[in-house]
């Protein structure tokens, strides 16, 4: 297998950052993965990162939420043991609607925002005992790092791009698995 | 600068014109003799197959009696039993003279309609202006760095609070003094002397004492209105930030006056057209309802004059944080509506769910179809950020939620006014043309007193480049 090598572009400045991601984008190379400590405003978009549709998946867990609690307390409190409990007209779902809201409204509430989470650890693939993976323990405090897949004919010419865009250092990595 | 459009001011008076029409002919066609309602009664009941049309009124009449004298008997121990045998021989004669009772009681519904129609729409008109000086002072008090771009437009919306205010407290007024206590029973001492719980209330629910009320809150809001409007203009050509920090002061300390003002209003110019019934969280729930109207108009405004070229700094993210505003109050009035039902619901108390027994029976579509129209369908067309950009959906989603409002206005005075003779119809609509066409000329007119942008307003530079 030929040895897949990387090029770590180190940055000090998420404006640095932000300007030298442009600028490879304009030369047309791939940036693969973009590590910052703190969320970058806009960089998804100068990385032209298609948007999340994770709230798209949230409204659908809101819905199957609203709809296991209709269901439960239509099971439960009406068909299956329709008892007169002080008064409240058990006859049907509607007549008795009010007093389900404030459930219906909280399992709404509940599988929307649960699994929304859920998605997004599964997602993000994050868990428990991940080992990190982290390429240098100064993106988690003050730096910023840009990985830039290479072959062999094009990375001198990547080098001298990073070069003129501020980046602090730049090293060349094998990623060989 | 904004000018006024020949065509739009066309518009407006065609509005107000053909209104006021209406209006005429609303209260001209309202008065029946008593003959002529028991002619119509008889054919109704024809209609309806006789007998239990007549035994549902019945019952209908005697249930606020027997809820009254419930009432007293909780509040007054020693004169319980003589009030309850007052009740109990009062609903005999009722039963005895009922032919004539009824026939009374329909004929004042009837006269009632085209009071409460006018009555509805002035309310509506006035609390939208309300809702944004709330809000206006709101963003000032709270510094916000993405609306002073929107401030003249809001200025102009306020510009019809103080002929607004005045014209429901004078309908409020003159329905108690040249009317036949049209709107509220409170002011019919008739009505008061045979009425134990009215007359613990009088010494707050009198006409004197009301109208004062009325003008303390109408010229409080319209003199923080007056030097608002006078600061914010004066900062346009100021070398210092001085009238932005008077500003400041006033619309801080203006918000603590409205929250008071506002809620003594709702139980005044509201809640009192049903005098023996009340509601804790009613002022709040009238808050809610014109904040989302005034909000909702600051859009369909918005949208308006930038599609006229008016308002080039407006742009997406600034529609965007309306609509939020929109769907967010929208879901708060629900929350609210909501809150006030199902505690009364629940708990079931005689006194306190004829409130709602009534608009159930007999404004079903108008009751639930508001939440529908209020809470629904905000919620489905405004939860997508792409949408909330889009001035035709803004503009769609704030049609419907002004109309639900309206509706809202409509449930609270109609019930307690004009009862199951309810309709909408020439007197209605009329009024809500003969407002709109007020309103409309009174806002375009104020918008063009002053240049559209708000220069050297100390935020402006982050408001024109709001992005969200």
């Amino acid at each position: 297998m030929e040895s897949s090598k990387v090029i770590h572009a180190i940055y000090t400045d998420d404006d640095v950052l932000m300007a030298a991601v442009k600028d490879v984008r304009t030369a047309k190379y791939h940036i693969d993965e973009v590590f910052t400590p703190f969320p970058v405003h806009g960089l998804d978009k100068a990385m032209g990162l298609a948007p999340t549709r994770l709230a798209i998946t949230a409204f659908i867990y809101g819905c199957i939420g609203l709809t296991v609690a209709t269901v439960m307390m239509n099971f439960i409190m009406i068909e299956d043991w329709p008892q007169d409990i002080g008064g409240k007209p058990s006859f049907s779902y509607l007549e008795n609607l009010p007093a389900f809201v404030p459930i219906m409204f909280e399992l709404t509430v509940f599988f929307a925002a649960h699994l929304m989470v859920i998605t997004f650890y599964l997602r993000s693939k994050i868990w428990p005992f991940k080992d990190a993976e982290n390429p240098d323990p100064r993106t988690t405090d003050d730096h910023f790092l840009m990985e830039i897949s290479v072959n062999n004919d094009n990375e001198d010419a990547i080098t001298e791009l990073l070069k003129t865009t501020g980046a602090v250092e730049i090293n060349l990595v094998d990623k060989a698995h | 600068m904004y000018t006024l459009s020949n065509k739009l001011r066309t518009f407006s008076f065609a509005l107000i014109i053909l209104g006021f029409i209406g209006v005429v002919y609303g209260f001209m066609s309202s008065h029946k003799s008593l003959d002529e309602v028991k002619t119509m009664l008889a054919t109704e009941a024809a209609h309806h197959g006789g007998g239990s049309h007549e035994v549902a009124q019945a019952t209908h009449e005697v249930d606020p009696h027997e809820g009254h004298g419930n009432a007293m008997s909780h509040g007054e121990d020693t004169h319980a039993d003589a009030a309850h045998g007052e009740t109990a021989h009062a609903e005999a004669d009722a039963h005895e003279h009922h032919g004539d009772a009824h026939a009374e009681h329909v004929q004042h519904q009837l006269a009632n309609r085209p009071w409460s129609a006018l009555y509805v729409a002035a309310f509506f008109f006035m609390m939208i202006s309300l809702g944004v000086l709330a809000f206006y002072a709101i963003q000032i008090a709270a510094q916000a760095g993405w609306s002073p771009v929107l401030f003249r437009v809001m200025e102009g919306i306020t510009a019809y609070l103080l002929p607004g205010a005045i014209i429901v407290l004078l309908i409020a007024v003159a329905s108690g003094t040249i009317g036949h206590y049209n709107l509220f029973v409170w002011m019919d001492p008739e009505v008061v002397a045979d009425d134990k719980l009215i007359q613990g209330k009088s010494g707050w629910l009198n006409i004197g004492w009301f109208a004062v009320r009325g003008l303390v809150f109408i010229a409080g809001w319209s003199t923080y209105r007056y030097f608002s409007r006078k600061f914010s203009i004066a900062q346009d050509n100021a070398d210092d930030n001085s009238n932005f920090k008077k500003n400041f002061r006033i619309s801080a300390g203006f918000l603590v006056f409205f929250i008071y003002s506002e809620s003594i209003m709702s139980w005044d110019w509201i809640m009192s057209v049903d005098p023996h019934w009340y509601s804790t969280l009613f002022g709040w729930y009238v808050f809610a309802s014109m904040f989302v109207s005034g909000i909702t108009v600051i859009a369909l405004i918005a949208v308006y004059l930038k599609s006229k070229g008016y308002l080039e700094l407006v742009n997406d993210s600034h529609i965007h944080d309306l609509a939020k505003f929109m769907f967010g109050i929208s879901v708060f009035w629900t929350y609210l509506w909501f809150s006030q039902f199902m505690l009364i619901w629940y708990s079931n108390i005689p006194e306190e769910v004829t409130y709602f027994i009534t608009r159930i029976e007999d404004y079903n579509l108008p009751f639930f179809g508001m939440v529908v129209l209020n809470f629904l369908f905000p919620l489905l067309i405004l939860m997508n950020s792409d949408y909330k950009r889009v001035p035709w959906f803004v503009v769609m989603a704030g049609v419907v939620i002004l109309f639900g409002h309206y509706i809202d206005i409509f449930n609270m005075i109609m019930p307690a006014t004009v009862g199951d003779r309810w309709s909408v119809g020439i007197p209605e609509i009329s009024s809500i043309l003969l407002f709109a066409g007020l309103f409309i000329f009174v806002v375009f007119t104020a918008l063009t007193k002053a240049p559209l942008h708000a220069k050297r307003n100390p935020l402006m530079k982050e408001s024109e480049h709001f992005h969200y």
